[in-house]
């Protein structure tokens, strides 16, 4: 599959991010252009989730190259991300129990006149958003605390979905979930590349990735692993790419940059 | 709270739906607390038949103001899911500062008060500042505050001992006007009931507008008859007296403007949010140390008003203006009426009924003549009874959400 040429969406190079004594991200670059699901594949604590966070703007990058639609930007906090067009949904969900569905929905972007909640709004704007994605959720009043793991996730990626963006990272949304519950995330990750979108997921089944991605993104100890055609690659490369198996340029090169 | 249900649906079904879902989603709302202060008061009325006389009943709803104003603070700080230890010193220290300044100093009152709620305020933002931005635990530097709060006020009141205020003063008739008119406990209780009457009704007809479920009629009804027995009974009540106290006024409107800030605007929404997750606020892009700093400022601010009405209620300050008991009872009429400890869940309205428990027990305890040592040990008692309540329910919550 060749990928456009015209500017991606979003193209990162040279991402460097460090947690104290931790080098979570070195030298990382990735390209997302729209309309492709790219998968974000790699071990566990490989940087997949600190990545997520960067693009984000929750874990700004040390250093690095951001280019939006060909022109170079910067994000330091999540608003700099929304206000792009970059929605996340994080493993950990980020939801305030507390708060009921139409709450968690619209977090920090209320409807408001001079200040004042419009609940009716926000509600009928959650019940419409609901029905597109064909998502059913009991009650929208309920506390999330109280909703099943399944509907905690569904909550979480409407939320994402709400502000109209066009980039959505989605990190690990089928972990938590059942058969049933996965294959419908799967469909609306379909959904949302035909609409137009660019997709990152990050997913640890491979078998989710090869349904869904037309591309994937290895990393590996925090470095760029490879980057593969999904079509034309086996489920055997992308694996011994993931665990360092495999002698390929890129480990050579990781391994000896390692000596020096 | 907004109570949703099929437009089509039978009344009494979603009567009883809204119901199950209130207990199924482990939140008994006010119930446990009503109740507890319904069987306080049915027992101090067999034990002493003055309890419930209209005197005894208009002296607990003036007692309850200055207690329940500090409270209504510590509800915005335990919202955020932290606490704040230094409400009864900021509240000596507030008083202190007006009587200094009204009385010694001969300033007029009005700028002597504001001053007084101002020098909470900033006490607040020091409090919010080393919580939020230095990241000192809230417990700690609270902590400190009461203890330097405190000292803060022994030195401002050190050379003056006692300082009686003017008893015809503004802040003297806080705890002491009444509006002895009976039409204007009447006329409040039919405003309160009416308004929110009116509210509710028009939160349906906009609902309907915009395609929403909305509440069932039935329920609104039932809610605003309950309310409107309650007020004509308290009206009553209060007008075999001496008729509506004015700091009973000054609080119900304080109640009913923050529970509006903290359900129906932004800020309020932002509140809740630091309580059920600060990490999911933060990602929203809330600015959390600037509503955390604002929280600690509502919390001191208030402790300072409510520092204005005890001294009202006794007319004079002094250095034992500041007890223990006093930030005791501000934390756990907060708690006992319904907001929770572990933040993120409770209302304003919490103050109200938890300051009522407390003062009742108070006030049947001193009728009865028996030792203050009693109650301690009822007000404990209740107290525990109350977190205890707080855990299981937040238990049942997830248990609701794991099944
Ligand atoms: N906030 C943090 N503080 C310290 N170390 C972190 C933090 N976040 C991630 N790390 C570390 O960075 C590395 C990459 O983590 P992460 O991005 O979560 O991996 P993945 O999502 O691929 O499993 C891990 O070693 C992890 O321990
Ligand atoms: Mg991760």
């Amino acid at each position: 599959m060749a990928r456009p040429s015209a500017p991606p969406l979003l193209a990162l190079s040279g991402v460097f991010k460090r947690f104290g004594a931790v080098q979570a991200l070195t030298d990382v670059e990735l390209e997302i252009h729209a309309g492709e699901v790219i998968a974000l594949v790699g071990d566990n604590g490989a940087g997949k989730s600190t990545l997520v966070k960067v693009i984000a703007g929750v874990e700004p990058a040390d250093t690095g190259t951001l280019e939006w639609q060909g022109r170079p930007i910067h994000i330091g906090r999540p608003h700099d991300a929304q206000h792009l067009g970059i929605a996340t949904v994080y493993q950990d969900l980020a939801l305030c129990d507390n708060l009921d569905v139409v709450g968690n929905l619209f977090l920090g972007r209320e409807i408001t006149r001079i200040g004042v909640l419009n609940e009716v709004e926000m509600e009928r704007r959650t019940r419409d958003l609901l029905a597109t994605l064909s998502i059913r959720i009991p009650d929208v009043h309920r506390p999330v605390a109280s909703l099943s793991g399944g509907q905690r996730q569904t909550v979480a990626i409407s939320r994402a979905l709400l502000g109209a963006p066009s980039l959505v990272m989605l990190d690990e949304p089928t972990a938590a979930l059942g058969i049933e519950q996965t294959a419908q995330v799967l469909d609306l990750v379909e959904r949302l590349r035909e609409r137009g979108l660019g997709v990152l997921l990050i997913s640890h089944n491979l078998g989710d990735v090869k349904a869904v991605a037309d591309w994937v993104a290895v990393l590996r100890l925090g470095r760029n692993n490879g980057f593969f055609d999904v079509t034309t690659t086996s489920q055997e490369q992308i694996v011994s790419s993931i665990t360092g198996a495999s002698d390929n340029a890129v480990t050579r090169r990781a391994a000896r940059e390692g000596e020096l | 709270m907004s109570i949703p249900g099929g437009s089509s649906a039978h009344g009494a079904e979603r009567f009883t739906s809204a119901f199950g879902r209130r207990v199924g989603g482990g939140t008994f709302g006010a119930v446990p607390v009503l109740l507890g202060l319904l069987a306080i008061w049915i027992t101090f009325q067999i034990l002493n038949p003055h309890f419930l006389s209209p005197r005894n009943l208009s002296n607990l709803s003036v007692d309850i103001v200055g207690t329940g104003m500090i409270a209504v603070g510590v509800i915005f700080v335990l919202l955020i899911g932290e606490i704040d230890l230094s409400v009864g010193s900021v509240s000596g220290l507030a008083s202190a500062l007006f009587a200094v300044l009204n009385v010694n100093f001969g300033m007029p009152e009005p700028p002597a008060i504001v001053l007084g709620a101002l020098c909470g305020t900033a006490v607040g933002f020091v409090h919010g500042f080393f919580t939020a931005v230095v990241g000192v635990p809230a417990f700690v530097v609270t902590l400190a505050g009461l203890l330097g709060w405190y000292g803060l006020m022994l030195s401002i009141m050190g050379a003056y001992g006692t300082i009686n205020l003017d008893d015809q003063g503004l802040v003297a008739q806080l705890t002491n006007y009444y509006f002895s008119d009976v039409a204007a406990a009447y006329a409040l209780a039919a405003l309160g009931t009416s308004g929110y009457f009116l509210i509710a009704w028009r939160d349906v007809k906009r609902r309907r507008a915009a395609g929403v479920p909305t509440r069932a009629p039935v329920w609104i009804a039932v809610r605003t008859g309950v309310l409107a027995v309650l007020a004509f009974a308290a009206a009553y009540v209060l007008n075999q007296f001496q008729g509506l106290p004015l700091a009973l006024l000054i609080f119900l409107a304080v109640l009913v403007i923050l529970d509006y800030v903290l359900r129906r605007t932004a800020y309020g929404r932002m509140i809740f949010a630091l309580g059920g997750g600060v990490e999911a606020a933060r990602r929203a892009g809330i600015n959390v140390a600037w509503v955390r700093t604002s929280a600690f400022m509502m919390s001191s601010t208030m402790a300072a008003i409510g520092g204005l009405f005890l001294a009202s209620r006794i007319n004079s300050v002094s250095q034992t203006s500041v007890s223990t008991d006093l930030l005791m009872n501000a934390i756990a009429a907060a708690v006992i009426g319904g907001t929770s400890l572990f933040g993120g869940r409770g209302s304003t309205w919490s103050a109200l009924l938890g300051v009522l428990v407390i003062q009742s027990i108070a006030s049947g305890v001193a009728l009865m003549d028996i030792q203050t040592a009693v109650q301690f040990m009822i007000t404990g008692g209740v107290l525990l009874l109350a977190v205890v309540i707080d855990t299981l329910s937040r238990r049942a919550q997830r248990a609701h959400g794991r099944a």
